[in-house]
């Protein structure tokens, strides 16, 4: 049982780590801040979704795994709102010029 | 040997990082790669099992300093340069910089092995605190005298950021602006964090005293929470002046020295607890440490008193 378990961690958590060098390489690569800020956030959810549910499956403690889906929340939360106010600016300054 | 991989690698982002921050000639550049490089060095503390400082450098030195950080670079730019170095200059001020760095680096070469601790004795008379966190025990019973000075310098740095208030503008309200773009989600975002921002700023001053956390972290937290409903135009930014403001920034170090008095008559010297009562006089100093700290942090990052038209 348990190999099967860290079987899955492991899987999830490289599938996550895949995720971020995916969203890193499309931040270093891609032309201009609206598409670099589609990279860093899309893939910012899935990594660490990945990641948050490949630890859970090791941590058989509901406290733990409470906090670490509480992590991966408010994560969520403030990402999304963060990339919606960069995009704000940004469209506010392209008006301006 | 997977640890060690991993730690080299740390290290030797590090070393980069600072020295990509020093030579990048672009201010706002600097400053990013310097939270990115407190990040990083959060992992490190993580690493080295010293969690309390993890989470300190997290927020201070990731965060808040991040946040002046970003504040003097964009104030710098619309500035005159009153000073120009010369290339000589900055080639004397990077060799004694590289002087210091060279130095420290060889004296930590030079600690005898193992090298000297009081941990152990720390934690011998941790039981006498009545704590159960030996890093919030130095911070409160056998270094005591430290944190109080600490807190000081923290009012000082606030007093030094109020001295460059514009001419004619004393008491008068932070630099701090909503933004123009404050809208619906940033609206949404103060509405909804502060709530569990706060709970978790309280439960970690409280559970400082047994385990990682504590007054500093809790404080920035909770300036945090502050901070954002401010930046969101939810409530206003107070003028500097108002009596509650003063007294929350003075409450911390104020009570933190009247009960270091009090000891000197009760436990026999300048900042000693009764044994009795260790722990409650504690907890005492470290809730209205607390409520100093998060009152310095947030008007640190809300800057000095400007005129009311600024843009």
């Amino acid at each position: 049982m348990t190999v099967v378990l860290d079987a899955l961690t492991v899987a999830a958590v490289v599938i996550g780590a895949l995720f971020f060098m995916a969203g890193t390489v499309g931040l270093l690569r891609f032309p201009d801040a609206l598409t670099r800020l589609h990279a860093l956030t899309k893939v910012d959810n899935l990594g660490l979704g990945f990641i948050v549910a490949g630890l859970l499956l090791q941590t058989g403690e509901l406290l733990v795994a409470l906090k670490l889906a509480g992590v991966w929340l408010f994560v969520q939360l403030s990402a999304g709102i963060v990339a919606q106010l960069v995009a704000q600016a940004i469209v506010q300054s392209r008006r301006r010029s | 040997m997977m640890s060690f991989t991993f730690d080299t690698a740390a290290a030797l982002l590090i070393v980069a990082m600072g020295g990509w921050i020093v030579i990048v000639p672009d201010v706002t550049r600097a400053v990013i790669g310097f939270i990115v490089y407190g990040l990083m060095l959060t992992i490190v503390w993580v690493r080295l099992s010293a969690v309390d400082v993890a989470l300190t450098e997290a927020a201070i030195g990731g965060g808040l300093t991040g946040m002046l950080l970003i504040n003097a670079a964009g104030r710098l730019r619309s500035a005159r340069p009153v000073l120009r170095t010369d290339a000589p200059v900055r080639f004397i001020a990077a060799l004694l910089c590289a002087a210091v760095s060279v130095s420290l680096a060889a004296v930590i070469f030079m600690l005898p092995s193992p090298a000297p601790s009081l941990a152990p004795l720390a934690v011998e008379n941790l039981q006498q605190t009545g704590l159960g966190n030996p890093v919030a025990a130095v911070l409160f019973a056998y270094r005591a005298l430290d944190t109080l000075l600490e807190k000081v310098v923290l009012l000082l740095a606030l007093l030094s950021v109020w001295s460059l208030a514009t001419v004619g503008f004393w008491p008068g309200l932070p630099g701090l602006r909503p933004p123009a773009l404050a809208g619906s989600t940033l609206d949404f975002l103060a509405r909804h964090l502060p709530p569990y921002g706060i709970i978790f700023g309280v439960y970690m001053c409280w559970n400082g005293a047994s385990e990682p956390g504590g007054a500093f972290q809790g404080g920035t937290v909770i300036a945090a929470m502050w901070l954002l409903v401010m930046i969101a135009g939810m409530r206003r930014v107070p003028s500097i002046d108002e009596a509650w403001l003063r007294r929350s920034l003075v409450a911390g170090p104020a009570i933190f020295v009247v009960i270091g008095f009090a000891g000197m008559m009760v436990a026999g010297s300048f900042l000693a607890y009764p044994p009795d009562h260790a722990k409650l006089l504690i907890v005492v100093i470290e809730v209205a440490l607390t409520l100093s700290i998060a009152a310095v942090l947030g008007l640190l990052a809300a800057g000095p008193p400007v005129p009311e038209s600024r843009p």
